[in-house]
């Protein structure tokens, strides 16, 4: 019924089983019944007047991708949603409800995902979506956005509150969309859909780049040099540690603990530098391509990872002792913005959150690729769901880093000097290729139709699911604890957005 | 003569701020800006016009006049000491504490007339924190009215004098007191993080985030003063009469200048408080006082 694949296999389109939607529905549902499966795609292909439902649900525990498909006639027939029974999928539902108009009879709540251009209903705009309300006089909104008063990305976000107290959160997201999807259909030449892979999320250059690069490279029917592999990971895990500590810092700030602010901010600041010696730009742009390795790591920038390394970490544990014995911030951090498992596990969030949450849920461990097929990692996993989880997870996840990248540097492959090329895409194929970027579980689909050129790119950012974990971790809060439980958090828009 | 304590404070009040920032600089590792730049930034804004926005009325135009006026008003109490303040009568520290609630009382409602939700939010806050810290002060003002048998500022102050054990021990207590009094009455940490750029944790900050330009300069530098104007309550326990003049101005810039230091470090070693912890902080507040008013019951001979 389903076709099972390993991370970043091509297959051909033909070989995805097309079942009726009500067999479709009922035998993904079925696969969701085993704890350590977990859909990481679920979207629309629209051809000829039939809408081509896929469906990608990924088993943690046997290293597989079963794929399904189904073809649907949209328009005035009403399905059964996959949401009434898993809830996880509400964020697909709405997605494919807002492109094709697919109605769903069950669906709880079909609110508008990121209206892009064509979207099925032209008069549902932005500017006129109308916010759950709930009518009481003991209850006050309070609305905070599109525009940031920090620095990061627009959304907006109504807060219905009793006294201090959330009673509901609403989070709108949609107003960045740039329709990236359809960017990598019309942009033909490589180097332009490379750019705009880094693009995808900012913060995730390193993530997004590799996802894309491996799907590509499978679809060229490509296998990376070690070389390749050795620096798609290290960006990776280097792209993790920044961030991660410039969370941190994020964190302090919050919470005004000025010295954590301070110090984690500096020791953030070597780490993308770093980047700036490797390939010239402090986000890694530029650093990772499809075939070739533009920035060969020799043994020179490896020392000089080394050295940063090791004063990067007696400050980072130094200040991690201080910061985790202070009783102040003990007191913000625990118990705050708790994301209980049995939440988790319904909505499917997947990454740090995840993990944060109690489930063991890591690509770099359940579908590993690149060089995480060596490192053997073991997913950090912490039970409690709440912001101080989440810290801690950044914590260990950065040692983790460490250690990985120390032993990778240990034994650096040598340059592979033959100039190599690439095959034209495969025709008629379908790839799917995850990576865990810091944030999570990045996911990226392509097909390609009979003359081998590119017909659908689908990409999921970790966000996509996260989003809804922070609107139910911020319930019963105080209001002003929200900033912290979003940092804990720090999901991107752009990446939501598209 | 009156008018030296009215200087000393004004002048204490130019630099106060920047001694926070500077300290807070310091422990950051940063270099940081000059004592003077936050006063530099309200000349800028007192330079500038107002904005009001068309939803809020005139009270949202008024309230920062009378804010300041407020403050001035209540630095008039202020004794210098031996030296009284401008104004003196007795019970004036009831007279003090209401004239600084008449201002806060102003600032809540203007906070109101923008009519934006965080506003509403931070007035509530500050409405909040402001009732719990009353029964602190008038609890420690009493105590020492009790212990002197007075009820001025002046007459308090200058009759004070420290002899045995225990009232060393109070004038401590108190000198802590009112620390934490003048950090939430200023909207500083713990309790109020001004630095921060998050509306919806804000408690002062989020109440004039509408006022701009003159306005806001003139909010600004009311809160230098109130600052400098509990250093010198505080400084007036150490002013004991019969030092010389050069002597007392040493003690007064001292006390001064280790206020500001200690709340730049509060601010750089410790995490704010979540918000629904404050109100317990500020009740612990009131019962530091209930001791000290045992403390001045036994230096009484009234009991034990």
């Amino acid at each position: 019924m389903t076709i099972s694949i390993k991370n970043n296999q091509t297959i051909p389109i033909q070989s995805i089983p097309v079942l009726k939607y009500e067999d479709f529905l009922s035998v993904n549902l079925s696969l969701l019944q085993d704890a350590s499966s977990h859909c990481v795609n679920y979207y629309g292909l629209f051809e000829a007047g039939i809408i081509k439902l896929i469906c990608c649900i990924a088993n943690d525990s046997d290293h597989t991708v079963l794929i399904s498909s189904s073809e649907i006639i949209g328009g005035e027939n009403i399905y059964p949603s996959f949401t009434a029974q898993h809830f996880s999928f509400h964020i697909f539902e709405r997605e494919l409800h807002e492109n094709f108009g697919i109605r769903y009879n069950d669906h709880p709540w079909l609110k508008p995902v990121r209206y892009p251009y064509d979207h099925a209903n032209q008069e549902s705009l932005i500017s006129n979506y109308p916010f759950y309300q709930i009518h009481s006089e003991e209850l006050h909104e309070v609305g905070v956005g599109p525009i940031h008063a920090g620095i990061i990305e627009p959304g907006h976000f109504r807060f219905i509150c009793s006294g201090e107290q959330i009673i509901h959160l609403e989070i709108q997201l949609g107003y960045q969309h740039r329709g990236i999807e359809q960017l990598f259909i019309h942009k033909k030449k490589l180097l332009q859909r490379i750019s705009l892979a880094e693009s995808i999320a900012g913060d995730s250059v390193a993530g997004h780049t590799t996802a894309f690069i491996n799907l590509w490279e499978s679809l060229c029917n490509y296998h990376p040099s070690e070389e390749l592999q050795f620096s798609r990971t290290l960006a990776m895990e280097l792209e993790r540690i920044a961030i991660h500590t410039g969370d941190l810092s994020g964190i302090c700030t919050d919470i005004a603990y000025q010295l954590g602010s301070a110090v984690f901010g500096r020791l953030r600041t070597p780490i993308i530098n770093f980047f700036q010696s490797w390939c010239g730009n402090r986000l890694a742009k530029g650093l990772l391509r499809v075939v070739k390795n533009n920035y060969y790591f020799n043994e020179k920038l490896g020392l000089e990872l080394e050295n940063i390394l090791d004063s990067f970490e007696s400050d980072y544990i130094e200040m991690w002792n201080k910061f985790h014995e202070l009783p102040s911030i003990l007191a913000r951090l625990e118990k705050t913005g708790v994301l209980t498992t049995e939440a988790a596990a319904s909505i499917g969030v997947v990454g740090m959150i995840a993990k944060a949450s109690g489930i063991k849920r890591d690509i770099r461990n359940s579908h590993p690729h690149d060089y995480y097929t060596q490192l053997k990692h073991e997913p950090v996993i912490k039970h409690h769901g709440d912001v101080y989880s989440r810290t801690q997870i950044r914590n260990e996840e950065i040692r983790q880093s460490i250690s990985y990248i120390r032993n990778m540097i240990q034994t650096i492959p040598i340059r592979n000097n033959a100039e190599e090329s690439i095959g034209p895409l495969q025709k008629n194929s379908f790839t799917l290729s995850l990576a865990e970027g810091w944030r999570g579980e990045i996911c990226h689909c392509a097909v390609t139709d009979d003359n081998g050129e590119l017909i659908h790119y689908k990409i999921k950012d970790p966000s996509m699911h996260n989003w809804l974990g922070l609107a139910l971790a911020v319930r019963n809060n105080e209001i002003s604890d929200f900033p912290i439980c979003n940092k804990s958090f720090n999901l991107s828009y752009c990446g939501h957005d598209l | 003569m009156n008018l030296l304590s009215l200087i000393f404070i004004v002048s204490a009040s130019l630099i106060f701020t920047g001694i926070v920032i500077r300290t807070k600089s310091i422990f950051s590792g940063r270099k940081g800006p000059g004592i003077f730049q936050p006063l530099k930034d309200i000349f800028r804004l007192l330079k500038k016009g107002s904005v009001y926005s068309k939803t809020s009325s005139y009270i949202f135009q008024i309230a920062p006049t009378i804010y300041f006026v407020s403050i001035l008003i209540g630095i008039f109490f202020i004794p210098f000491g031996n030296q009284q303040g401008i104004i003196s009568f007795k019970g004036d520290f009831v007279f003090f504490a209401y004239v600084l609630a008449l201002g806060k009382f102003f600032m809540i409602i203007s906070a109101l007339d923008t009519g934006s939700s965080f506003s509403g939010m931070g007035a509530s806050r500050e409405a909040l924190f402001s009732l719990l810290v009353e029964p602190a002060f008038f609890m420690l003002m009493a105590s020492f009215a009790l212990l002197t048998g007075h009820t001025s500022f002046h007459e308090i102050f200058s009759s004070l004098h420290f002899g045995s054990y225990i009232s060393y021990a109070v004038g401590i207590l108190a000198a802590i007191v009112l620390v934490i009094i003048a950090l939430i009455e200023n909207s500083r940490m713990p309790v109020d993080d001004p630095k921060t750029h998050l509306e919806l944790t804000m408690v002062h900050e989020v109440m004039v985030l509408d006022n701009s330009g003159f306005d806001l300069g003139i909010i600004q530098y009311a809160s230098s003063l109130k600052f400098a104007m509990y250093g010198a309550i505080i400084a007036n326990f150490f002013l004991t009469p019969g030092y010389e003049w050069y002597f007392s101005c040493a003690i007064f810039a001292g006390s001064q200048v280790i206020f500001a230091i200690i709340v730049g470090i509060v601010e750089s070693f410790m995490a704010r408080f979540r918000m629904n912890h404050n109100p317990q902080y500020i009740f612990t507040l009131t019962s530091v006082t209930l001791l000290i008013f045992l403390g001045v019951l036994l230096i009484l001979g009234k009991i034990g």
